[in-house]
């Protein structure tokens, strides 16, 4: 049991790396990329419904699948714009960007 | 057994310009998500668990897209075409009390404990011995599993553009390569987040339209009724012990097998699923990223059902000698037969979103325990945390590589989930009857959890391997046989942990505090956060609420 591993080494090594982590401070909300993306989708998705052939709605046992389709994506993409609206990202606490320049880890 | 042929050239789909718009429109914001990402990644603990900072309905939903990758939807509805209404035992009887279970039970050992993996927490539970054949058994496993994504991609891509298989699997590689090294784990989430909600738009026109052509459910259920008998449009019709039915189980072995120990194994144990958690910023987010992925899990069989069954009406020779089409083909088909296109870009952007995000799930859990488990506790330790950032991006490169090998290992099943399901027998249930014990029985001593693997893993792949495939024993199916051989697994490894134990010395009981159920850990007691106690971000209430619902989603499929 030389180099014995307990939690208690465990704790302080995830510890000190979570005061040095960058994720929380840095991570771009996904809330911007899901609206954008669909938002765009949508309005691709509804032109080729609105200019949807014959064809096409038989095809789809006749609904016009791509005007539903791409209506529903669009509606989704604007809440998720709007959630962001209501609920921004919180900002990170100041001190949570230390200098790029910090000691190496455990040695 | 039947050996996969290639796509027969009728199911090439009619893509056009539009379809592969759209297409390139999210390979760009993937790529643009891992380049984004990357300014994120400072240590370690970004690079494998996003820093433990994301909010619960990311991780949530990550837990869930995890799980839904293009194995389980081209699986799934080939399980619906083969067996039918069966299928919704996978969902409401087999994840859903796993799920509930992780998050309200394990979580906080996982959680409170700060390990970092899985494994991690067998080696502060047991020993060094357990702790290195668990993270060799799932970097194993890992690799396996992403390679059945690859070659799940394969199939789409082989229908969608003609490419020769290897070629769709080397490229395909290639580009969750680059957003994992990329973004690492805040990057593979993210993806996943965004497929969740590609793939529900692509599988809901699909559903929708595919019930339509066949006359509505009723219309489907006659003529299912009357082709393939009555049982099979039930949920636990001809499951009596003795009784004959399509899977080749009873409902002993599907409570059992299925139910508690193929499931509570795979989702409570697979570190691809409970890494989504670990990264939650606190510990009532970890807790509530099964239990949030419960609640889509329970509806989303019938996006994968419902177009099996479509399928298994309008090709009713399907699977069989007398029609080119496989089982795993049920979606594709529906495909080319329904979407105009536009729908039909977003149908195939979602399929390689899930092959991809599955894929990446695989590769992002095995480069976090082949770097933080194998590499830094027993080859090159004490080096500096970047020195281990940059191994593990060299170590994700590697294990795409050898995902690219597996690829075409399992090209070789015709059925890929019973491919899937066998392996999870081998490797998840011996870990869970491990953990199980260990947390629940203070005296499991050291040496315990080493001999419970090693005796669950070979019980299982004697059972499937020997027993079952030598016929020794007759058992109908393949599914059946992985349900057998998932009970046998867990009850080797019980009875030999148990043995071991009281032969060998415990853990002292200091060394115990937040690993074994009735202490605690300085992890559990932090505060809620603000906001935390709103009644419905109660985990005990979210649980249960989804255990509640999946019961009540049996009672039309059973009477």
């Amino acid at each position: 049991m030389s180099d014995h591993y307990s939690e208690r080494d465990l704790q302080r090594e995830i510890t000190e790396l979570e005061t040095k982590s960058a994720t929380a401070a840095r991570l771009f909300d996904i809330r911007r990329i899901i609206g954008g993306l669909f938002v765009l989708y949508g309005v691709i998705v509804t032109i080729a419904g609105f200019a949807a052939s014959d064809a096409d709605i038989d095809k789809a046992e006749g609904v016009n699948i791509n005007l539903w389709t791409g209506l529903g994506m669009l509606v989704l993409g604007l809440l998720f714009l709007l959630w962001l609206k209501l609920r921004p990202t919180a900002p990170p606490p100041p001190d949570v960007l230390p200098d790029e320049r910090e000691d190496s880890g455990t040695g | 057994m039947q050996t996969p042929t290639y796509l027969a050239a009728e199911l090439r789909l009619p893509t056009n310009w539009l379809d592969y718009t759209i297409l390139g429109i999210y390979f760009v914001v993937v790529l643009g998500i891992g380049f984004a990402a990357r300014r994120s990644v400072k240590t370690s603990l970004d690079f494998f668990l996003s820093g433990r900072s994301l909010p619960a309905w990311v991780t949530g939903l990550a837990f869930i897209a995890a799980n839904l990758g293009a194995t389980e939807i081209l699986g799934m509805a080939a399980n619906s075409a083969q067996y039918g209404v069966y299928t919704t035992h996978w969902y409401w009887i087999g994840a859903i009390p796993a799920m509930v279970f992780l998050g309200l039970v394990m979580m906080p050992f996982y959680y409170g404990s700060k390990v970092r993996s899985v494994p991690e927490f067998l080696l502060l539970r047991f020993d060094k011995a357990a702790h290195l054949l668990s993270s060799i058994l799932f970097a194993a496993a890992a690799i396996l599993i992403a390679g059945v994504n690859l070659y799940a991609l394969a199939i789409v891509v082989e229908a969608l553009l003609g490419w020769p298989q290897w070629v769709a699997i080397v490229v395909a590689g290639f580009f969750v390569l680059a957003y994992i090294t990329l973004g690492g784990l805040s990057s593979a989430i993210y993806n996943e987040v965004l497929q969740f909600f590609v793939i529900l738009a692509a599988l809901i026109p699909i559903t929708v339209l595919g019930l339509k052509s066949v006359g509505g459910w009723d219309g489907l259920s006659d003529s299912l009724t009357a082709s393939r008998g009555d049982n099979f449009m039930t949920a636990w019709g001809g499951t009596g012990i003795g009784s004959d039915n399509p899977l080749g189980a009873n409902w002993l072995t599907i409570v059992l097998g299925l139910g508690f120990v193929l499931s509570f194994g795979y989702w409570t144990t697979n570190f691809a699923e409970v890494q989504r958690a670990l990264s939650a910023k606190n510990l009532s987010a970890a807790q509530r990223t099964p239990l949030i992925a419960a609640f889509p899990k329970i509806f989303i069989v019938f996006l994968v059902m419902i177009p099996g069954l479509v399928a298994a009406v309008m090709v009713p020779q399907i699977g069989t000698g007398d029609s080119d089409l496989q089982y795993n083909d049920a979606i594709p088909y529906l495909m080319q037969q329904l979407l105009p296109n536009g729908v039909l870009g977003i149908a195939v952007t979602g399929l390689l979103a899930a092959f991809m995000a599955g894929m990446a799930a695989n590769v992002s859990s095995f480069n976090t325990v082949f770097t933080a488990d194998i590499w830094q506790k027993y080859v090159v330790k004490h080096r500096e945390d970047e020195y281990y950032v940059r191994f593990g991006r060299l170590i994700t490169a590697i294990g795409v590589l050898a995902s690219i090998g597996t690829a075409f290992l399992a090209s070789s099943f015709s059925n890929i989930m019973s491919y899937l399901q066998t392996l999870f027998s081998f490797f998840n249930v011996p870990m869970f009857v491990v953990f199980i014990i260990g947390m629940f029985w203070k005296r499991a001593s050291m040496k315990s959890g080493f001999w419970g693997l090693i005796a669950g893993t070979t019980a299982a792949m004697v059972n499937y391997f020997v027993i079952y495939k030598q016929g020794i024993i007759d058992i109908p199916s393949d599914q059946g046989a992985n349900f057998v051989s998932a009970i046998a697994g867990f009850v080797a490894g019980a009875v030999v942990m148990v043995a071991v134990s009281l032969f060998t010395a415990p853990k002292p009981a200091e060394e115990l505090e937040g690993l074994v159920y009735g202490t605690r850990s300085p992890g559990m007691a932090e505060p809620p956060a603000e906001g935390d106690d709103a009644w419905y971000r109660k985990p005990a209430l979210l649980g249960w609420g989804a255990v509640i619902l999946a019961a009540a989603c049996y009672i039309p499929f059973s009477f």
